[in-house]
């Protein structure tokens, strides 16, 4: 085990120079020895690429990348003692199963007794005992992908990296796996970084997340402070389900108080918000300065629906989800969506009643889309705010 | 009965027995040339009826070529032994030569790569007799002429292109990450070659090995310039039956039946790991 340090690491596809395709774009990450790290990002965003370079199969272009503190950037992928779990699983076709998995053990000369429990144990936490004796072409995707995990996650490594480890599968064996390997990693205090296109995934197994776009580190955190306190806009919406209800707004100043006013994609005002002024947010005058329009953020689930709430809308939507509902909500030509628990006796058409609390409220700069509040904290720049 | 019944339980069968007859008559009225006498083989109408006789092949094991004006000295066997040396060297350098570089080719983009890659194939575009007339004032210059070394670096002409270009397809085949989980595991490049994408590529190997040998072992136009009767190969030495005294055709049948058996033999043999190739299924993934 070890820790993982990547410093303003970037990679360039293709000819060398100007012309390349920026991939990674400096990318810097302080991983501790025993962090689980979940990467999150759009397809194309280059998470593969990161991990690859970890690895050693990507050459790093541009930064340095330590492991365990010393700079493994020239060092051959041999001798790095990383493991990886391949996004495209690269089983080895003539070997079975057992034998995929028990290939990297049986090099340490260890006795056949302790490989075979070893695959055991591990067959078992990925539930594919059954499929020990199948060869790779026979069996299925996402049987094919526990094989893989089950190959990396066998070793004794410094490092564990995961590329979407567990895209294939069901979300029921998906939730009783995530459970299982994240007790496994604990317990072994297995220092990983794993890639994933499910929110549910990052949030329920990483200690931090590290969320991309186009080859750049957007937000790097908790995923708590994700939630709470997203470093841009793209965070913001990429984060959360249902994901958050953003609208351009204008600010006026009365007196010693503030107007937010949201408007609808028109540019015609839909509804308005006053926020306290100099005397009890004193600092949320500061921050937002002179500026007259800000990008206004919503969290759903914070959206209060309920008879004392001052806004008035229309519900356009009702849909309830089993445990929580969610409601479309048309507020002066805008739609805002809001999440209520349970089953909320609000049929399309009739009129609803909103509280948009403090908390749920995220405000970003209109034209960066960088944070400027949330709530009434001050946002802190930078993408590493643990 | 259905159509597709139909097509499978009669049709078909009929059709594979013509095809079948069309490509293998030849094979086996020279099979049943090579026992009969030259008498029996000219007489007119044909007849496939005969009182079959060794005489042939035991001309060819012996040496000896009975003919109407005399015993001639033929080194058939002789010929056939070069037939094989040269071939199976032909390959061997070619695969030793051939798939590391395929490998290269399909793993590595390096400046040129591709025009080398292309100027190697051009090798089989060019017809033989223009490279030969300079390669023999080189050879006897350089001392190859009449060498096995000499006839065998003329054929990677040959086998050394289609070795390269087949099993390069193979090797790129092969997902790349199947090679990197093995070097994750803390192996060498050079291990991985050849621990995983050479047994990977190995149906591919031997097909293309195996194709390589069938053009060696026909190559004709080579070893007739390059070479003298010491070492010519079965092709060259067929020549020897036009003699004064006419055409052995009982020989000459005798002498392709020998010279197929090596072919037939090692392509039954190689079918075995074309054939695991295909049950593997795709490598990818
Ligand atoms: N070998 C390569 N040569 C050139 N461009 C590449 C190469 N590999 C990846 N890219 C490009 O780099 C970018 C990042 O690719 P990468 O595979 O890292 O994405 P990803 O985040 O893993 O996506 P996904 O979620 O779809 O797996 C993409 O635009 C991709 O087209
Ligand atoms: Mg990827």
């Amino acid at each position: 085990m070890a820790a993982l340090e990547l410093d303003r690491v970037s990679k360039i596809y293709g000819s060398r120079g100007q012309h390349g395709l920026r991939a990674v774009d400096a990318v810097s990450m302080a991983i501790k020895d025993g962090e689980i790290i979940g990467l999150l990002g759009s397809s194309g965003c280059g998470k593969t690429s990161t991990l690859r370079m970890i690895a050693g199969f990507e050459s790093v272009t541009e930064g340095e990348i330590r492991l365990g503190g010393k700079v493994v950037n020239q060092l051959p992928p041999a001798r790095r003692n990383v493991a990886m779990a391949f996004e495209g699983y690269a089983l080895y076709p003539p070997l079975t199963v057992r034998d995929n998995i028990a290939f990297s053990l049986l090099r340490d000369k260890r006795s056949k007794a302790e490989v075979e429990t070893k695959v055991q144990e591990i067959a078992e936490l990925l539930a594919i005992t059954d499929l020990l004796g199948r060869y790779p072409p026979t069996i299925s995707g996402g049987q094919a992908q526990r094989t893989s995990l089950a190959r990396a996650l066998v070793r004794q490594a410094d490092l564990y990296l995961l590329d979407e480890p567990m895209s294939q599968l069901e979300p029921q064996l998906r939730a009783i796996l995530r459970a299982r390997i994240k007790d496994f990693l604990i317990q072994r205090r297995m220092t990983t970084v794993f890639v994933t296109h499910d929110q549910t995934e990052a949030l329920a197994l990483a200690d931090r997340i590290a969320v991309m776009e186009a080859g750049v580190l957007q937000q790097f955190a908790t995923p708590q402070a994700l939630k709470d306190r997203p470093a841009n806009l793209f965070v913001a919406s990429f984060i959360g389900e249902p994901p958050m209800n953003i609208f351009a707004a204008r600010i006026a100043r009365e007196g010693g108080s503030l107007r937010l006013t949201a408007l609808t994609e028109d540019g015609a005002d839909a509804f308005s918000l006053s926020l306290p002024g100099a005397e009890t947010g004193g600092q949320l005058a500061t921050t937002l300065g002179g500026r007259s329009t800000v990008r206004l953020g919503i969290r759903p689930h914070l959206v209060e629906v309920g008879a004392s709430g001052e806004l008035a809308g229309t519900v356009i939507s009702n849909q309830w989800l089993g445990d929580q509902t969610h409601i479309g909500v048309e507020l002066g030509g805008a739609t805002l969506i809001a999440v209520a628990d349970g089953a909320l006796a609000a049929p399309v058409q009739s009129a609803v009643r909103l509280a948009l609390p403090i908390e749920a409220l995220h405000l970003f700069d209109a034209d960066t889309g960088v944070a400027l509040m949330h709530g009434l904290e001050v946002a802190t720049p930078g993408v590493q705010a643990a | 009965m259905t159509e597709a019944t139909l097509w499978s339980r009669l049709l078909r069968p009929v059709l594979l027995t013509l095809v079948a007859l069309f490509f293998l008559f030849p094979i086996f009225w020279v099979f049943l040339m090579s026992f009969q006498t030259n008498e029996q083989i000219l007489r007119i109408p044909p007849s496939l009826f005969f009182s079959p006789t060794l005489d042939n092949y035991w001309g060819l094991v012996s040496g000896k070529l009975v003919t109407a004006a005399g015993t001639l000295e033929l080194p058939f066997m002789r010929n056939l032994w070069n037939s094989v040396v040269l071939s199976t060297g032909a390959v061997l350098l070619s695969l030793l030569l051939g798939v590391p570089a395929a490998y290269a080719f399909a793993r590595f983009k390096f400046r040129l790569g591709e025009d080398i890659a292309f100027t190697l194939l051009s090798f089989r575009f060019a017809p033989p007799l223009l490279v030969l007339l300079p390669l023999n004032l080189y050879f006897q210059t350089l001392g190859l002429n009449d060498t096995y070394i000499g006839l065998i670096w003329v054929y990677q002409l040959i086998t050394l292109p289609l070795i390269l270009w087949i099993v390069r397809g193979y090797f790129e085949d092969i997902s790349p990450d199947v090679e990197h989980a093995y070097r994750v595991d803390g192996h060498g490049w050079l291990k991985t070659f050849l621990k995983i994408s050479i047994p990977l590529a190995r149906p591919g190997i031997a097909a293309a090995a195996l194709l390589s040998f069938i053009f060696a072992w026909n190559n004709f136009v080579f070893a007739l310039i390059l070479g003298s009767s010491s070492i010519q190969p079965v092709t060259v030495g067929a020549l020897a039956f036009v003699t004064a005294s006419g055409i052995q055709y009982g020989q000459i049948a005798a002498a392709v039946v020998l010279s197929i058996l090596p072919t037939l033999t090692l392509a039954l043999y190689a079918q075995r790991y074309l054939v695991e190739g295909l049950s593997l299924g795709a490598v990818k993934g």
